[in-house]
């Protein structure tokens, strides 16, 4: 029987992937931005998770919004990395550094 | 009002000439604050008449402070002192105007010194008509900055500079003894009202002040000393009496009004002001006593080897405010008042004597090249010779009356420093007789020297000049015959002076009416000093000059220390000013330049600089690094939250 207890450990474990992802990726902005959809999906699933066992909808009905964040989100995130990558011919995150001190 | 009239008068005056310098036409710009002192004199002569059969009045004009239960207020004060005072400051004052208009004819300065003038006589008024401390203390600094800025009128000059400089300095030690003692009685008596505290003197006899923990001084010794060392700086008592001498750096006219009426007679009359106070400090009285006697004395001697025509009536004003100050340390404050408004005329006279002198030889003022004068200009030689004779105190003259009358009182007196205050007085009536002598005979008897013949008296702007020194010799020769009975013999200030020590009450020397005075002057030893001194300065300059010659090896040393002026002035360059220049040195280059400069300023921007040099390193730009800050710290802080708050 999965309890819940299994569904927030896999959540967890997919929110610390996608963290990790975020810091220790050196290379790609697209890797970042796979990673915030990630950050997001674990959330997602403690939303689902407590839904479910505390028999409250209203927790699924905010996952949906969460998704269509997401998506936006992920459309104007690659609108950028569009144009940044026209302006810097590269996508390496190590080369974008200009707030440098 | 007429009160007002006479402070604001010079005053408004000074305002319109030193604005309308360039504009006004010359006459306007001798002609109003010849009108404006005129004015005042006139209703200073009122004010005395008003006083002499009248109270003391006392007019509030203006609230000045209230702080908290503090008031001060602007007023004046006008008693039998204040008048007489006023009366010496004003009609001197217009002499010198007046001889300003001949003297300073072809200055390029010549608005600007109008200006100064009327308002160095309007700021003497403002300190003889003070009713409170504070009120006297804005006067004498203002008389302060006026006679800086005078003596430094030529201020192209740099030995004007310096003696200008030099008085304001050596002005600002007595000011501070002068402030602190204000301080002192203020604190200790609640106010600042002369009315106050004179009222309250006995009380404050009684007080102890603390001055450092556990030494306990009488408050009034105290502050009275204080007072007097006020009063030393602004009438010149050794050892603050070095800046007089130099102040002859500036135009003769006004030397004539620092040495008569508006300068250094402003410690004499603090003094006597503060008589219901000095009263009761014998201690302070003693001081005083002794520091004039000494002055007196002393710097006499150093009038006689002085070879500058100003610098020995200079000196003569030396020993003239310590005969002051002696009297005032006897308690005869009647007398010593009477003595400086006797001495206002004839020394104005003299000053302006040797001024007439000065222009007519074109500015020469060494006395071994003057001589014989008499025939080229009879009527100054005519008053200064009155003037002469008014100093050295020859029976009949103004200064007879005053003098006598001082040194009668100080050798009457029974306090510790009588006997050696009174030996000394004597001693300077021979001295005093002997350098006026000397000084009428060089300059105006003996050998013309070469190139004098064309001097003369009588130019177009002679006529400006005789008319103060005709005006002056009047009262320096007539005025004693007048004021001696009301002044010394009767009650003339009873109402403003106080003498509990019996100053000058029950001297049989002071005779018993003018006459009497006159009569017993002749046959007292002062009369023979006098005689003596001036004798023999008619020997040695006039019957046997070839004597000072054969007298001159003995007199090498003594004559050298006095030429050096007791050597205060290479003393005070040796031992003093090194020891401030150093002290500035210190305070420039390590307070200044090191510590607020160097720690304070640019410590405060190196310090900023080196932190932000840390701090900048953490700001790397790169994504990751922020993102890790912000995943740790918020890591941290819900382990904070879960095992330190729960």
């Amino acid at each position: 029987m999965i309890g819940l207890a299994h569904l927030l450990t896999l959540s967890t474990i997919l929110f610390a992937i996608a963290v990790c992802g975020i810091f220790i990726n050196r290379r790609s902005v697209i890797l970042l931005l796979m990673c915030v959809e990630l950050l997001l999906l674990a959330v997602n699933f403690n939303f689902i998770a407590f839904a479910y066992f505390l028999g409250d909808l209203a927790g699924q009905v905010f996952v949906f919004f969460i998704l269509t964040v997401a998506a936006a989100e992920a459309a104007i995130g690659l609108a950028i990395l569009v144009v940044l990558f026209r302006n810097r011919i590269s996508v390496n995150v190590e080369e974008f550094s200009l707030l440098k001190g | 009002m007429m009160y007002e009239a006479i402070l604001l008068a010079p005053l408004a005056a000074a305002v319109v000439v030193a604005l309308g310098a360039r504009v006004l036409p010359r006459n306007l710009l001798h002609g109003l604050p010849i009108l404006a002192v005129g004015l005042s004199a006139c209703l200073s002569i009122w004010a005395l008449l008003e006083q002499l059969d009248g109270e003391p009045v006392n007019v509030k004009l203006l609230d000045w402070l209230s702080i908290g239960g503090f008031e001060l207020s602007f007023g004046l004060l006008i008693d039998r002192l204040t008048a007489l005072m006023m009366c010496v400051v004003t009609w001197v004052s217009l002499a010198v105007h007046v001889y300003t208009v001949g003297y300073m004819r072809d200055d390029p300065g010549y608005a600007r010194f109008f200006a100064l003038i009327a308002f160095f006589t309007s700021a003497m008024l403002l300190l003889v008509m003070a009713d409170n401390f504070m009120q006297l203390f804005v006067g004498w600094e203002a008389v302060g900055l006026a006679s800086y800025l005078l003596i430094g009128f030529w201020f192209k000059r740099p030995s004007a500079n310096f003696a200008s400089l030099k008085a304001f300095l050596v002005n600002r030690v007595g000011d501070l003894g002068l402030l602190l003692g204000i301080a002192l009685i203020g604190g200790a008596a609640g106010s600042l009202d002369y009315a106050v505290v004179f009222s309250g003197a006995p009380g404050l006899a009684a007080q102890e002040i603390t001055v450092w923990p556990g030494v306990s001084l009488p408050a009034l010794d105290l502050g009275c000393v204080l007072l007097f060392v006020g009063a030393m700086g602004k009438s010149a008592q050794m050892p603050l009496h070095i800046w007089l001498p130099d102040s002859m750096e500036g135009p003769t006219p006004i030397s004539a009004l620092i040495h008569a009426a508006t300068m250094v007679t402003a410690g004499v009359f603090m003094v006597a002001r503060m008589s219901p106070l000095f009263e009761y400090s014998p201690l302070a009285l003693s001081v005083v006593l002794a520091v004039g006697a000494t002055t007196a004395l002393a710097t006499g001697l150093v009038a006689i080897v002085q070879q500058d025509i100003k610098r020995i009536v200079a000196w003569s004003t030396l020993s003239q405010l310590g005969y002051m100050m002696a009297g005032l340390g006897v308690s005869a404050y009647s007398v010593a008042i009477y003595h400086l408004f006797t001495h206002a005329f004839f020394k104005a006279l003299l000053f302006l004597a040797a001024g007439a002198v000065i222009v007519a030889l074109h500015h020469e003022q060494d006395i071994r090249r003057m001589g014989g004068l008499y025939r080229r200009m009879p009527i100054t030689y005519a008053t200064a010779l009155i003037g002469g004779l008014a100093l050295a105190g020859i029976p009949g003259t103004a200064g007879f009356f005053s003098k006598d009358a001082l040194i009668s009182a100080v050798t009457q007196s029974a306090g510790p420093v009588s006997a050696y205050a009174g030996w000394c007085l004597l001693a300077g009536v021979a001295v005093t007789a002997f350098y006026s002598a000397r000084f009428v005979l060089v300059v105006f008897h003996g050998r013309e020297p070469e190139g004098a013949s064309h001097v003369s008296e009588l130019e177009p702007r002679g006529l400006w000049m005789l008319v103060p020194l005709v005006f002056l010799a009047v009262p320096s020769l007539l005025i004693g015959w007048f004021t001696y009975q009301p002044v010394v013999l009767g009650e003339y200030f009873a109402s403003s002076l106080v003498d509990l020590q019996g100053g000058t009450a029950g001297a049989p020397d002071l005779g018993a009416d003018t006459l009497d005075f006159f009569v017993h002057g002749l046959y007292s030893p002062v009369f023979l000093l006098a005689l003596i001194g001036g004798l023999s300065a008619w020997v040695l300059y006039e019957w046997r000059p070839g004597w000072r010659s054969r007298a001159a090896p003995v007199l090498r040393v003594p004559g050298r220390v006095l030429k050096l002026g007791y050597g205060f002035d290479p003393a005070l360059e040796r031992a003093i000013i090194p020891g401030a220049r150093g002290l500035a040195r210190v305070a420039a280059d390590q307070a200044d330049a090191r510590f607020i400069d160097g720690l304070l300023v640019n410590g405060l921007a190196r310090t900023i600089r080196w932190g932000s040099g840390v701090m900048r390193r953490l700001q790397t730009g790169l994504l990751y690094h922020y993102a890790f800050a912000m995943v740790a710290a918020i890591c941290l802080l819900i382990a904070w939250v879960i095992l330190v708050l729960d």
